[in-house]
């Protein structure tokens, strides 16, 4: 049996996640730890050695960006907790959050040790309203202990972090979408270069890390780089935290090796197909990923063999679709939300997320023409890598795999002026 | 401001807000560089207590924050979560994306819409509810998944909701948080 580490505190029972019972179960040693043997310079080698990678979607490795942070420059430097979980299909850093928050807390500690920086910020959902809540209590309860603010557990390092509420907007999970939200700006996404590492938040560097991959950074200082380097392949590590959703037997948040296959997610953790029907379809990673069909099922959920298998392994969100789905209205619904979270800067995403979306809507209402289906492949082509930032390539690829793997169905919709699966979802 | 904004903005309300006492503006300054970003925490706090975001407050805090009014404006309208004119004195947010899709949401809305007698997007006569569709709540677990202020509730069906809105009717009566529904509220 795999032995869980970023969930394995909501196994003891009772456990609320207060900051008496974080020390009592082995919690904030790591930052004890690592203000007495490591220097940032050690730790950065630490998480880079570990090949801990973001589990936010992008998956790059946490080390390394954190070794882009300028050394030795007077310049103030930031720490951002990207909280702003909002990928459909993706909910474990609400989870994160609310039932452990000062796990989160002591990684935020060590990875503004390791970068130097003085000041740090949880950017967390607007709509995380308990959990802004509860991660203020846990910064004050820190802070009271002496576990945040001035010379920390009696050493040079300080550090204030501050809970910042974001307001709805999918696009500020973006990490430089974000920065312009936490300037208090509207979340438009920045031209890279330069990256955040040397012109971030303030124009300052800055570190924009998820909030699941901080809350491994305590146990890859605790534990070592080898040992977590040891869960999963070469070059997917640790543990990851995956969110089963849709039409299965027991929807949840699983904790597994990264390398687990997808068939053991669904069928063993989630408990398979609800009422006996037959898988149709996987949306591996949060739904800006392509889609996968039953014949994918033996395929492991790191980050290289999704990409092999032609999706990606995302933000973790795992959506689990039966026979009785119509890959239409998923892709009307999935291109609704894209439309509404364009955030409009770039004409190809602005236009393109619409056009998508009308004319999905209009396929799943029998309105569809033969040449639609060309037009939606013309549509994402015209989308894809061409724009400030990814959503509007997370807009058209998964519409392109629902097409690649779906065509007839598509094409039914088209024939028979109607959607055969009957009323709409 | 007031030329491009107009027609979105509500009625003015001439009470000065407490979330704009120097000591707030002042306590939330404190945890940025650089003054504007604060407008969000405090737009935040303009729209808790006033219930949306009015045209006073948004002047207000443009002043406050030397920043230009449709600076303040161009936030406003940029963010779901703002508010520029009244609504319900609960919002009900029912997710309409894939997972909750997959399960029913629009079976669910469709039932809210009924027992409520408005539409999505609409407020009760008697002003208590706002139904609001709302994208992917990260409750996924737990679809079809409604949130009201800090309480999540799922899976909901449509048989469900009557009882959902009685117990949300019972909060606003006593206003005490705590929910007794069966349908278990999740904070």
């Amino acid at each position: 049996m795999y032995e869980k580490i970023l969930t394995k505190r909501f196994e003891v029972p009772g456990y609320r996640g207060t900051l008496g019972e974080y020390e009592a179960t082995g919690g904030y040693q790591a930052i004890a730890k690592a203000l007495k043997e490591h220097t940032p310079a050690s730790l950065i080698e630490l998480v880079r050695r570990s090949g801990l990678r973001g589990r936010g979607g992008a998956g790059f490795p946490t080390g390394v960006k954190w070794g882009f942070v300028p050394k030795g420059s007077d310049l103030p430097k930031y720490l951002v907790c990207n909280g702003d979980e909002s990928e459909p299909g993706t909910f474990k850093d609400r989870e994160l959050i609310m039932r452990d928050p000062h796990q989160l807390l002591e990684g935020i500690l060590l990875a503004s040790f390791a970068i130097g920086c003085r000041t740090a910020y949880i950017y967390i959902r607007g709509e995380f309203v308990a959990g802004a809540r509860i991660l203020e209590q846990a910064v004050s309860d820190a802070a009271a202990r002496g576990l945040i603010g001035r010379d920390i557990l009696g050493s040079s390092f300080s550090l204030d972090l501050h809970v910042h509420r974001g307001a709805g907007a999918y696009i500020c999970g973006e990490e430089t979408a974000l920065l312009e939200s936490l300037e208090g700006k509207r979340g438009l996404p920045r031209l890279k270069p330069p990256f955040p590492a040397t012109s971030g938040l303030y124009r300052k560097p800055t570190v924009v890390n998820n909030v699941e991959t901080l809350c491994n950074i305590p146990h890859i200082v605790m534990r070592g780089a080898e040992w977590f380097a040891s869960i999963g392949t070469p070059k997917s590590t640790g543990a990851r935290i995956f969110g089963v959703s849709g039409h299965v037997r027991r929807p949840g948040i699983y904790e597994c090796p990264i390398d687990v296959p997808m068939r053991e997610l669904i069928f063993e953790h989630a408990g398979g197909i609800r009422e006996g029907r037959r898988l149709k379809a996987v949306i591996p990673g949060g739904s800006s990923v392509p889609v996968l069909t039953e014949r994918h099922l033996d395929t492991r959920m790191d980050f290289e063999s999704l990409a092999t298998a032609g999706s990606m392994a995302g933000s973790g969100g795992v959506i689990v679709m039966d026979e009785t789905t119509c890959m239409v209205r998923v892709g009307e619904v999935v291109s609704r939300f894209y439309h509404h979270e364009s955030c409009g800067q770039c004409t190809q995403c602005r236009e393109g997320t619409a056009w998508l979306h009308k004319t999905l809507r209009r396929i799943e209402e029998g309105r569809g023409r033969q040449a639609d289906l060309d037009l939606l492949l013309d549509i994402c082509d015209n989308m894809k890598g061409k724009t400030i930032c990814p959503l509007s390539d997370a807009a058209a690829m998964p519409i392109e795999s629902y097409l690649k793997y779906f065509r007839d169905e598509f094409e039914q919709h088209i024939v028979e002026r109607a959607c055969p699966f009957g009323t709409r979802a | 401001m007031a030329s491009l904004v107009d027609s979105k903005l509500g009625t003015r309300d001439p009470k000065p807000l407490d979330a704009m006492t120097e000591e707030t503006i002042q306590q939330i300054l404190s945890r940025y560089p650089e003054r504007r970003s604060a407008l969000l925490p405090l737009m935040h706090l303009c729209q808790e207590e006033a219930g949306y975001l009015t045209e006073d407050a948004m002047r207000e805090l443009a002043a406050r924050l030397d920043l230009p009014p449709i600076q303040v404006a161009e936030v406003a309208t940029f963010y779901d979560m703002f508010r520029l004119k009244p609504g319900g004195q609960r919002e009900i947010w029912v997710c309409h994306n894939l997972s909750c899709a997959l399960l029913g949401a629009e079976q669910v809305i469709r039932r809210l819409e009924e027992v409520l007698g408005v539409s999505a997007g609409e407020t009760t006569p008697d002003g208590l509810f706002t139904i609001k569709r709302v994208e992917c709540l990260a409750a996924c677990g737990r679809a079809p998944a409604i949130q009201v202020g800090p309480d999540y509730y799922g899976p909901v069906s449509p048989n469900d909701i009557t009882e959902l809105v009685d117990t949300l009717r019972k909060q606003l009566t006593v206003c005490n948080q705590s929910s007794s529904s069966s349908l278990e509220a999740d904070r």
